[in-house]
């Protein structure tokens, strides 16, 4: 009973779920508004026992003496927040707003930003030219970045068109060949579950 | 109350697909072995979790950052149980980091019913399967911090990814880690590509777990993918030649909008 109890749980959702998709009208709409709560209320208990999770490592590490400093920026910043959100509020010009506005906010920016640099290393290993498809590969990424360019239309006239054809024919068509595979893979996915076939959550 | 006549397509879709998937079950629990070609990314699974066991480091496994409803994350987190199965075989740790809470509260408890189902669960640590932040960026350089700092010598990125999938796969090179990739994220793919030594891309993300149980049952679902897949091949094709041949209106009878 101990795997029978959850996998009808599962099957039964996941029929309802999938004749709702089907099913328009009111009484539709409310079973997948029901179930949208019964969601949000599990993701409302789930992130008590993730900030005590959270705070359980951190602790353990401040104990054990590792990563000390991190450990310790992390509680502080967690509870400081919690702390100031709770008895000094979160409106426009609290202390809690502009700790968000002026730390968090650039620090995800910062963070972000990084991305140029890796794309540049990711680049540079990418587009070597060792065997037929990397060449390929250079090829085309120079002709897009090239094309794309008003210097690629200074080179010639067709370079603009021969990149917006590279990216609608035969990348359009590789992409389709994914989208189908993993339109079909979420397919299976989701039946293996809902039928008991998957059980590697339960094992 | 009623029926979308609009999505009855999709709905007699599901049905062949079941027929099929069905069919390939019967075979399967009739002892035939159905032919898989292999995937490099799944087969350096065991490579992967060995080399670490090797180096006396732990793995690192990412399973996206999306929510519990994405069948993505689920998938990962089929993975994940066969990956904690062999890292508790090898006896060695794992490290999950989460930014969704109910994922977290989900991969934990796969981790754990992973070890048990070895013989193993002294070797659940409750503090390796852990939440980080709900925000993207912060998790990403939460992570990056965790590969440099903890040394991590298998990088396992599974799920869906975002704008962060290159931060995580460049650190991950940076520190010499092997990296092993799978999402559906269409454009997420390139970065992981030239980032990860494999790369599940698409469908074989979501066949991975089958492929590594190695159970006939499940290897058989992956079948049935590929006969859905020579069916959606062939209609393509008729409906490429009606095209061609100046049916469209045979075409829009069979496929209506």
């Amino acid at each position: 009973m101990k795997k029978e109890i959850p996998i009808f749980i599962v099957f039964f959702i996941g029929t309802i779920g999938f004749l709702q998709y089907f099913i328009v009208g009111p009484l539709s709409k409310s079973v997948y508004t029901l179930l949208l709560e019964w969601f949000q209320g599990v993701q409302g208990m789930a992130i008590i026992m993730a900030v005590i999770s959270l705070t359980r490592r951190h602790f353990h590490n401040l104990k054990r003496g590792k990563n000390v400093f991190y450990s310790f920026v992390t509680l502080v910043s967690l509870y400081g927040m919690i702390i100031l959100g709770v008895f000094f509020g979160i409106g426009k010009g609290s202390t809690f707003d502009k700790i968000y506005e002026y730390v968090m906010v650039p620090l995800n920016a910062t963070t972000f930003s990084l991305l140029a640099f890796y794309m540049a290393s990711a680049s540079y290993r990418a587009f070597r030219a060792r065997n037929l498809e990397s060449t390929l590969l250079l090829l085309s990424a120079f002709i897009l970045m090239i094309g794309f360019t008003s210097f690629g239309d200074i080179i010639s006239d067709k370079l603009p068109s021969l990149a917006q054809w590279i990216l609608d024919v035969p990348n359009l068509a590789a992409q389709r060949g994914i989208t189908l595979g993993i339109a079909l893979g979420i397919l299976a996915t989701s039946l293996k579950i809902m039928l008991g076939i998957e059980r590697s959550w339960l094992e | 109350m009623g029926i979308d006549f609009a999505k009855l397509p999709v709905f007699f879709s599901v049905l062949i697909y079941v027929f099929f998937l069905l069919y390939y079950i019967s075979r399967a629990r009739k002892g035939e072995k159905l032919f898989l070609r292999k995937i490099p990314g799944i087969e350096a699974v065991d490579e992967a979790i060995g080399r670490a066991t090797e180096m006396g480091r732990p793995i690192l496994y990412v399973p996206g950052l999306s929510t519990i409803d994405d069948v993505a994350t689920i998938a990962s987190l089929n993975i994940l149980s066969r990956v904690s199965k062999k890292s508790g075989e090898y006896e060695t740790d794992i490290i999950v980091p989460n930014r969704n809470p109910v994922v977290y509260t989900v991969a934990k408890e796969v981790v754990k019913q992973a070890y048990a189902s070895i013989g193993r669960p002294d070797l659940f640590k409750e503090d390796s399967i852990f939440y980080i932040t709900d925000s993207q960026f912060g998790y990403a350089a939460a992570v990056c911090g965790l590969m440099v700092r903890e040394k991590t010598s298998t990088n396992f990125f599974m799920g869906m990814f975002w704008a962060e999938s290159l931060l995580l796969a460049e650190t991950g090179a940076s520190t010499g880690a092997i990296q092993i990739a799978g999402t559906d994220a269409i454009t997420q793919l390139p970065f992981f590509v030239t980032a990860c030594d494999y790369t599940l891309i698409g469908e074989e993300f979501y066949a991975a777990s089958a492929y590594l149980s190695g159970e006939p049952i499940l290897v058989s679902t992956i079948r049935s993918q590929d006969a859905m897949k020579f069916l959606i091949g062939f209609l393509i094709l008729i409906g490429g030649f009606l095209s061609f041949i100046g049916r469209e209106n045979l075409l829009e009878f069979l496929f209506p909008k």
